[in-house]
């Protein structure tokens, strides 16, 4: 993926170090505010997990980056330029996979394909064939591309939608649950092709609630709940928001607790034979031997390094319920 | 690029199928008026049905005023309905405005649409009369509603031109459903809301009392394109009638044109 320098000349006020910047991006819907002062921002040639609960505001505000919703206040600035206003400009070099693919059921995947790419203003005619014909190789959709749509299973229905985001050569892919539905080696062939777009210097940005997979691809992250910004910044800079915390497996847990509590360790927690206690400045190492040394039958001592997934809990809450 | 926009329309099984009704109306007739036995008499019937025995290329115009107060409307209630709603439906209206298509130029693109569909869905009508009219009945110099006598080319030239008029009678009701598919994500609603107000039109335009409002009526000048096969042609009513349409037309694209450039995508 490479950036067309013609098609990308930035504008005078362009700033080069954000693929997306939001500044206090806010909208309502009937007096509610579902994306409340947002400030997103996202690094240029990052791979961009934007995380959530349900709900939480992540597609309305993807819609506001697309230009498909108008804030009710607050800018929005994609590869530089302010949106929706540079929309003719910038879009073409953004490729989006939002809520799900969706095409035409009475075309085939190849049709549909030549359908969107013809709908722009820029239909460069020439070379589609050949770019539909190279984006359903790149999905593994080549031996279905004359099925009509309405026959594609979902996995296939998300393939062509991919298929669609790459079309051309795009300096910024918004991709919103792009594995949903498929089988293992979907998912796999997605994560490399992730990478592969990121290593030509493209930005993703990634939407998803399976963690591990953010974990496995992302070198950035931001969390919103409840249409508030709650943490963003590099992946490690996000787990260290969460305390590392240590448990220790001991029938003698009340002078465990005690030596832990000397030591300056916070939220000691017992439970059965189990006690665990956040770690603050300590090292896990000095924790265990103070233990040992203070006469404490160790079974078992774990110190965990915390998870995206823990950071994630943390942030917006353990509660299954939507929020709203 | 709109051709596109227009192969993806008649691309559809629906689509064809609503051209297969239109086309299967005036042949029906046709074959009815020629397999009853006994033609029918001067005055009965729709309008130039007595003259169909007579001269096959008639069946074309029965088969425009048979088709106009309901299955022509009906097609483009379902066409213009389906034009934004649809794609909102399906998906497909947010990686058109994100490729991207500009929204005016997709209203652009989807009128000039409707405004295709519209003259062919009504040459569809005429054609198939002719061709039907042609085997079932003779046919000949074409004699018009004043009683002078057209040859047969330049009756069937009135005759398309009548088509065009029909076609161009039905552009009022197509910008009201634009307008209305901006409205709504549903489709079918769009649709059915639409060929509504057809309806309704044709019902207030039956009620004398109304008078008054009458020569506002979207459909109240529909069935004067047969002024087309008078000798001279009688403009009035016709020329009333695409200014009337061209008003509708005015007042509804630009209303649909305001709600669309303005409204949230969520669908």
């Amino acid at each position: 993926m490479q950036t067309d320098p013609m098609n990308l000349a930035p504008d005078a006020t362009a700033d080069d170090t954000f693929a997306i910047e939001t500044t206090g991006l806010t909208k309502r819907f009937a007096g509610t505010a579902v994306v409340d002062d947002l400030n997103l921002r996202v690094p240029r040639g990052s791979v961009f997990g934007f995380l959530g609960p349900n709900g939480s505001g992540k597609t309305t505000t993807i819609r506001m980056l697309l230009g498909l919703v108008n804030p009710s206040s607050g800018s929005v600035r994609l590869l530089g330029r302010s949106m929706p206003g540079a929309a003719n400009k910038v879009l073409p070099n953004v490729g989006t996979l939002v809520e799900g693919p969706a095409f035409y059921p009475w075309l085939s995947g190849r049709r549909n394909l030549i359908r969107i790419d013809a709908a722009g203003s820029d239909p460069q005619r020439a070379t589609r064939a050949d770019r539909v014909a190279a984006a359903l190789a790149h999905v593994g959709l080549s031996a279905a591309a004359e099925k009509r749509y309405r026959a594609y299973s979902l996995g296939m229905r998300q393939r062509l939608g991919l298929a669609a985001a790459l079309l051309r050569p795009r300096s910024l892919l918004v991709l919103d649950e792009p594995t949903n539905g498929m089988d293992p080696q979907g998912t796999r062939e997605i994560r490399n092709l992730i990478r592969a777009v990121a290593a030509d210097g493209a930005t993703v940005l990634l939407c998803s609630h399976l963690l591990n997979e953010v974990e496995q691809v992302c070198t950035h992250a931001a969390i919103i709940t409840l249409g508030r910004l709650v943490a963003q910044g590099p992946l490690e800079s996000l787990r260290e928001t969460t305390t590392t915390r240590v448990t220790v497996e001991t029938d003698d847990t009340e002078r465990a607790a005690a030596v832990l509590g000397r030591l300056g360790l916070m939220q000691i927690a017992v439970t059965g034979t189990l006690v665990s206690a956040a770690l603050d400045s300590q090292r896990p190492e000095d924790c265990c031997k103070a233990l040992v040394l203070a006469d404490v039958g160790v079974r078992s001592f774990v110190s965990r390094r915390p998870s995206l997934e823990d950071t994630y809990v943390e942030l917006t809450g353990e509660g299954f319920d939507v929020a709203r | 690029m709109w051709r596109a926009e227009l192969a993806l329309l008649f691309r559809r099984t629906r689509t064809q199928a609503l051209l297969g009704v239109l086309a299967l109306v005036p042949i029906v007739v046709a074959s009815a008026v020629r397999f009853s036995g006994s033609g029918p008499q001067p005055g009965e019937g729709p309008q130039f049905l007595d003259q169909l025995t007579h001269n096959g290329v008639f069946a074309a115009l029965v088969g425009l005023t048979v088709t106009l107060p309901f299955f022509l409307p009906l097609a483009v209630a379902v066409v213009a309905g389906d034009a934004i709603a649809g794609e909102a439906n399906l998906g497909t209206l947010r990686y058109l405005l994100t490729r991207p298509y500009g929204r005016t130029r997709l209203l652009v693109h989807k009128g000039a649409v409707l405004v295709a569909f519209c003259v062919i869905a009504t040459c569809v009508v005429a054609i198939a009369g002719i061709i039907a009219g042609a085997i079932l009945f003779p046919i000949g110099p074409v004699t018009t509603l004043s009683g002078t006598t057209l040859s047969l080319t330049a009756g069937t030239i009135r005759i398309f031109a009548a088509a065009a008029v029909v076609g161009g009678s039905l552009l009022g009701l197509a910008a009201i459903g634009l307008f209305i598919s901006t409205l709504t994500d549903a489709p079918v609603g769009a649709m059915a809301a639409t060929a509504g107000i057809a309806v309704l039109s044709g019902v207030l335009d039956a009620i004398p009392q109304l008078h008054a409002i009458h020569p506002w009526l979207l459909t109240h000048y529909w069935l004067t394109f047969g002024d087309l096969l008078r000798s001279p042609v009688r403009w009035t009513a016709i020329t009333k009638n695409l200014l009337l349409q061209a008003g509708y037309m005015l007042v509804f694209i630009t209303a649909a044109w305001a709600r669309f450039t303005t409204k949230d995508v969520l669908a």
